[in-house]
């Protein structure tokens, strides 16, 4: 499969002693939408956050098996994390921009890896807002502090700045639980729209919204992956009775 | 019913008395201060006491021009800020991002120890070691300088500076860090550019406290800086605080009199320059933070 972008091998995730994940196997194919679903701990968010190894900032965690992003192992020593962070970029559950106006959100990207002539930003600025759709809201106040805009806004631009960095896959832990049901739904429109040029892995515990906006979906029970496969399939003929058990919301 | 309303109207009461307590207190202060102070400007011209170059109290005729003691107050303070305020923001940035929990632990009980030191004691080891120190290393004829004092402030204001710095940087919000890591932000630069700048206005405050600490410091500033009422030309002359001449004199002036009235009103401008800076710190607040 050479559209295969994320490649995990006998992935297992401890926190300390605590078995986070257990043998995942998953291949992520690039520009397609890919959700992970599955009950409050099953792990979902664990596993997306070792896409870019975050989960590095928790004291105790010990990864074993094998993740490949674009073949490239990163669990061997000599990655380079930054590097692979610009290529895995991630929007959050709360919208967190930095306490800094509108445009220097968008350009903290680029400051810190020095990727673009500072004579350059306001075009990147303008480019990155018209690509989430914020352009026309926010020309008149990118010197305004980004936490005076709204939560979904706040959001929007949480993905703005992310794309600056040119990645090639943009990871979102729950990108729309603190968003209206409006809001969230003109975030799904975003993604779609997104994926043209983007891979996405998406972890919802909102099972319309991985049946909306999802191609392929993965539900975790208990740090393993249940099963796996096009959405249309994981919803309409599960294969597992576990996952017909969660869709139809008898667990969970 | 009635008895739980009349209840709720005492404690309400109650607490507004105690809120503004602090407030009327400072008033009594400075009302205390002008009445005690503003004699002087009967005999002496208020332009005369602020910029008049000589203060010698006691001579006959007596001069009163603070401004030896101003410059003297302003070059320790001044020196006592440049040396403590990196140093204490960087140790505040250390032990709230990046020391491992045991050294933080340690740290922070060390600095807590440092401010329990009771001030006359840090005068008396500027004064023995720090002082013959800097007499050696720039052939003085006496250490104890303007310098000397600046640098036994520094270790007063440190703690201060250091602790409230440190609970604005850990009171930022773990999701700043997050966002910049996922961005491939280093540690540094999630440390200076986010952290750091979200963390400024708590930093802002510990900066002022720290001076004010400074300002205000009267014992140790006494035993190091030499005293010598004269305008200084080099931070390695001797110099002398408003504090210090307050503490020094009050006890060989008679009370009521011209010195006795004039010390007062160096206790009037002290508190004027206390006041300019909480204000300034103040509108400098409102300004970051905003609406």
């Amino acid at each position: 499969m050479d559209n295969v972008i994320i490649q995990t091998r006998r992935l297992n995730l401890y926190y300390g002693t605590f078995h986070a994940l257990t043998d995942i196997d998953m291949d992520i194919e690039q520009r397609k939408i890919t959700a992970l679903i599955g009950p409050s701990g099953c792990g979902k968010s664990t596993l997306v956050r070792v896409f870019n190894r975050m989960n590095d900032l928790i004291d105790g965690v010990h990864v074993t098996g094998d993740v490949r992003v674009h073949g490239e192992e990163i669990f061997r020593p000599d990655v380079d994390l930054i590097d692979l962070r610009k290529r895995v970029g991630m929007v959050f559950q709360r919208p967190n921009p930095f306490p800094l106006s509108v445009a220097e959100n968008i350009t903290f990207g680029l400051q810190i890896h020095r990727s673009r002539a500072r004579k350059e930003f306001p075009d990147v600025v303008e480019e990155a807002l018209r690509s989430v759709l914020l352009w026309d809201d926010l020309k008149d106040r990118l010197k305004a502090s980004a936490l005076s805009i709204s939560l979904e806004q706040q959001q929007r631009l949480c993905i703005a700045r992310v794309l600056t960095m040119k990645p090639e896959i943009i990871l979102m832990d729950e990108p729309c639980s603190a968003l209206d049901p409006i809001a969230t739904l003109r975030i799904e429109e975003l993604m779609r729209e997104l994926k043209k040029e983007y891979t996405i892995v998406i972890v919802t515990h909102n099972m319309q919204q991985a049946a909306r906006v999802s191609d392929y979906t993965a539900f975790l029970y208990l740090g393993e992956v249940v099963e796996f496969g096009e959405t249309k399939q994981i919803f309409t003929a599960p294969q597992q009775q576990r996952t017909e058990e969660y869709i139809t919301g008898r667990f969970g | 019913m009635n008895l739980r309303k009349i209840r709720e109207a005492v404690i309400e009461r109650g607490i507004f008395v105690s809120g503004i307590t602090s407030i009327i207190i400072v008033l009594l202060i400075f009302v205390f201060l002008l009445k005690e102070g503003l004699s002087i400007f009967l005999s002496v011209n208020p332009l005369d006491f602020l910029f008049g170059e000589f203060w010698y109290p006691i001579s006959e005729p007596p001069q009163f021009g603070v401004l030896p003691l101003i410059i003297g107050s302003l070059f320790v303070t001044l020196g006592a800020a440049v040396i403590s305020v990196p140093i204490g923001v960087a140790s505040a940035l250390y032990i709230a991002e990046i020391a491992p929990p045991r050294t933080k632990e340690t740290l922070k009980a060390g600095i807590e120890l440092l401010a329990a030191i009771p001030s006359v004691v840090i005068g008396f080891i500027g004064m023995v070691t720090l002082g013959p120190w800097i007499k050696e290393l720039f052939g003085l004829s006496t250490g104890l300088t303007a310098l000397t004092g600046s640098i036994t402030l520094a270790f007063m204001a440190m703690p201060t500076i250091v602790s409230i710095a440190e609970d604005a940087v850990t009171a930022v919000p773990r999701q700043y860090r997050e966002a910049a890591v996922a961005m491939g932000a280093t540690k540094w630069q999630t440390t200076w550019r986010i952290v750091a700048f979200a963390a400024r206005p708590g930093m802002f405050a510990a900066i002022m406290l720290g001076i004010g600490r400074v300002i205000g410091e009267t014992m140790a500033v006494m035993m190091v800086t030499g005293n010598a009422a004269l305008i200084p030309h080099s931070i390695l002359q001797p110099v002398r605080t408003l504090t210090a001449t307050i503490a020094a004199e009050m006890g060989e002036s008679v009370q009521g009199g011209e010195h006795y009235a004039a010390l007062f009103a160096i206790g009037i401008v002290l508190f004027v320059i206390t006041f300019l800076i909480n204000g300034v710190a103040d509108w400098y607040l409102h300004r970051t933070t905003g609406k």
